[in-house]
């Protein structure tokens, strides 16, 4: 492999990567409060790509990308008051019970709304620009993926360790009960983790399609659980530890694809999931947790 | 009412299902649809009794039933494969040398015999593997322990549809020309399923009564209360994964004779979903709610909720929202609502038992006379 494909590559991973972290923030923040593999989160990603291919055929598309973020905010919090809220006190088992048959819901609704064909994604022509760089050439939306998902973290960082909507995360994801008890609204952060969530995601999904050209009911499902390994694998609940977990994934994931393995790409990613576990069960940034009996 | 009274009826129902699933085999031909039902229903029932046994019984919450399942049937089906079909089935690839050996050493076995023994070996490999991946993941909790099987169910379909493995799973083709259930004129296509599936199931009760059964009960409901009794908690855990995994590969081997035909596309994590759908709706907890959620959710999904799938007009009036896919979308809501409002499915962690049927008697009679039974009678037993 010459260093110009090597470096073609390395764009190329670091793209599909900002694209995974993006949602693994979503399954991070989500498991850090209510301690729940929210399987939904790949079908919610899908949805917003599905609003994205609607909007734009009706409105230019700078207002469809806010059209359909503050769609797929409105779709990620109703998802949390009908499922995940009346379980809130039942057993864990339940609630993820619940999660997987959210999940398989909105496989269906899209199915049945859309038809199981794919559809193709709307191009943004900024995005689909192409830029050329010595012998490396990539369309705007390889850089800009990157560039945006620091940004956004950054954003977001700031808002977990600066205000009080924060503060009130950060204590409701150390102790749920004890947090009550100060008298913080838990059904208001839950919803703020949601909404937080879901709009990455509905960015992921902007940057994640707009390089696939194409949408299907289930094409969600398995970059979802992708990104669930990238946050496991950066420590779940820590928002860094989601990143370089999605960059890394997306990275390896690019170069296994590249040397000839893409069918192994999935498997390998579950792969450095179970090793993951064996060896560093909290993850590279994740505090550690004793059990309480 | 009497044990002996219980037992006749037991008796009775038994010989009234035989006779049943005998007359259907007649009509093979003719109710070619109830007939595939049945067979689904009880290849699903085993597996959603082993997956009971996993997630309800033992509190171990694996999402790696497709995998398991994936090995049993291509293992029963490379097993019952014709041997002088194989070749065209393996066309593109040619097949191992190492099947076509033990294919040659087995082919004085009758079909019967060796359909057992592959569902068997399925099983065995299943076991095997379960037995490896068990040590590492079972020491995982909860919800990392469902991510980390359902990663291992996808981790062997990629290795099943990757171009290393095409002499022996034929890669991404599939396997074709599997027999199916009964012989020529049909005899059998109901009883084999049906009788695998009873025996299946009735090992996995005696398990469950077992003082092992007893044991991995201890540890779904409090694991360290349990250790501290003195289980042995790996050992139990890793015996339970092994003995489901068994199962889960003996259903995934009955689903390749229904089919007749798989690719590494039919074990994709959604079989995961629904035979978990069946154990949810059915109850977590109870092998007749498993059993009875089997036979519901499959009658429901492929027949009794077909006509949501197909456009109505009544009259001038064309019925809104029928169209393909709105049968899954109802069958999805009411899987939400079972899950939300109802929690503990059909028979939540009960067994069905005679008495029901005359307690239920009296609840729908309260029911529907809406005043209070004064005959109060609760205890006859």
């Amino acid at each position: 492999m010459s260093l110009t494909t090597f470096l073609q590559h390395c764009l190329t991973g670091i793209s599909l990567g900002g694209a995974y972290a993006l949602i693994a923030i979503g399954y991070t923040m989500v498991y850090g409060i209510l301690r729940l593999i929210n399987f939904a989160h790949g079908d919610i990603f899908m949805m917003a790509g599905y609003f994205m291919v609607f909007a734009v055929s009706s409105m230019p598309w700078p207002i469809a990308i806010v059209v359909v973020i503050v769609g797929t905010i409105i779709l990620g919090v109703a998802i949390e008051r009908a499922a995940y809220k009346p379980l809130r006190s039942s057993p864990r088992m339940s609630i993820m019970i619940s999660a997987i048959g959210m999940s398989y819901f909105l496989q269906n609704l899209a199915t049945y709304l859309f038809s199981a064909l794919p559809r193709a994604y709307p191009e943004i022509p900024l995005l689909k620009r192409i830029f050329q760089i010595g012998d490396l050439s990539a369309s705007l939306v390889t850089f800009v993926t990157p560039v945006l998902t620091v940004l956004l973290v950054i954003v977001l960082m700031s808002i977990i360790n600066h205000t009080k909507a924060g503060m009130a995360m950060r204590a409701v994801s150390k102790d749920f009960e004890t947090s009550q008890l100060m008298g913080i609204k838990i059904n208001n952060v839950i919803s703020m983790t949601f909404v937080i969530g879901s709009a990455l995601a509905a960015v992921g999904s902007i940057l994640y399609f707009t390089d696939r050209m194409s949408v299907t009911p289930f094409s969600g499902a398995l970059p979802g659980l992708k990104c669930f390994v990238a946050a496991v694998l950066g420590g779940i609940g820590s928002i860094p530890g989601a990143v370089v977990g999605g960059f890394l994934i997306g990275i390896c994931e690019t170069f296994l694809v590249a040397l000839g393995y893409s069918t192994f790409s999935d498997a390998f990613t579950f792969l450095l999931l179970i090793v993951m576990l064996l060896l560093r069960p909290t993850g590279l940034f994740g505090e550690k947790i004793t059990d309480k009996v | 009412m009497k044990k002996s009274t219980k037992t006749l009826c037991s008796c009775i129902a038994l010989a009234l299902l035989v006779g049943f699933l005998l007359y259907m085999e007649t009509l093979k031909t003719t109710q070619g649809m109830a007939v595939s039902i049945l067979q689904k229903g009880a290849i699903f029932s085993i597996a959603a009794v082993s997956m009971n046994l996993l997630n309800g019984f033992t509190g171990l919450f694996s999402l790696g039933q497709a995998g398991f399942m994936a090995i049993g049937a291509y293992v029963t089906a490379i097993f019952t494969i014709p041997t002088e079909k194989i070749v065209a089935v393996y066309y593109m690839n040619g097949v191992s040398e190492g099947i076509m050996s033990i294919k040659r050493a087995l082919s004085f076995l009758p079909e019967p015999v060796l359909v057992l023994l592959a569902l068997i070996a399925g099983g065995l490999v299943a076991a095997g593997f379960a037995a490896l991946v068990g040590i590492p993941v079972l020491r995982l909790k909860s919800d990392y322990l469902a991510i980390a099987t359902l990663g291992f169910s996808e981790i062997i379909r990629a290795l099943i549809s990757s171009p290393q493995m095409d002499k022996i799973t034929n890669g991404s083709y599939g396997l074709k020309n599997i027999p199916g259930f009964g012989g020529e004129n049909g005899l059998g296509c109901l009883l084999v399923p049906f009788g695998i599936a009873a025996l299946c199931i009735v090992i996995m009760v005696l398990l469950i009564r077992s003082s092992y059964g007893r044991a991995f009960k201890a540890i779904a409901e409090d694991e360290v209360a349990a250790e501290a009794m003195g289980i042995n908690l790996a050992h139990h855990k890793e015996m339970a994964f092994v003995i489901s995994s068994f199962f889960t590969a003996v259903a995934g081997g009955l689903l390749a004779m229904y089919m007749r035909s798989i690719e590494a596309k039919t074990f994709q994590v959604i079989l995961t979903y629904d035979i978990l759908l069946i154990v949810v709706i059915g109850g977590i907890g109870s092998v007749t709610g498993s059993v009875i959620g089997a036979f519901l959710v499959t009658a429901s999904k492929e027949w009794w909720l077909r006509f949501f799938d197909t456009p109505l007009k009544i009259g001038n009036f064309q019925v809104p929202l029928l169209r393909t896919g709105f049968r899954m979308v109802i069958f999805s809501l009411l899987l939400m609502a079972v899950v939300l409002f109802w929690r503990r499915g059909l028979m939540g962690n009960r067994e069905f038992n005679w008495d029901d049927i005359p307690r239920f008697g009296r609840w729908v009679k309260r029911k529907f006379t809406k005043t209070p039974a004064t005959e109060g009678g609760e205890r006859n037993g």
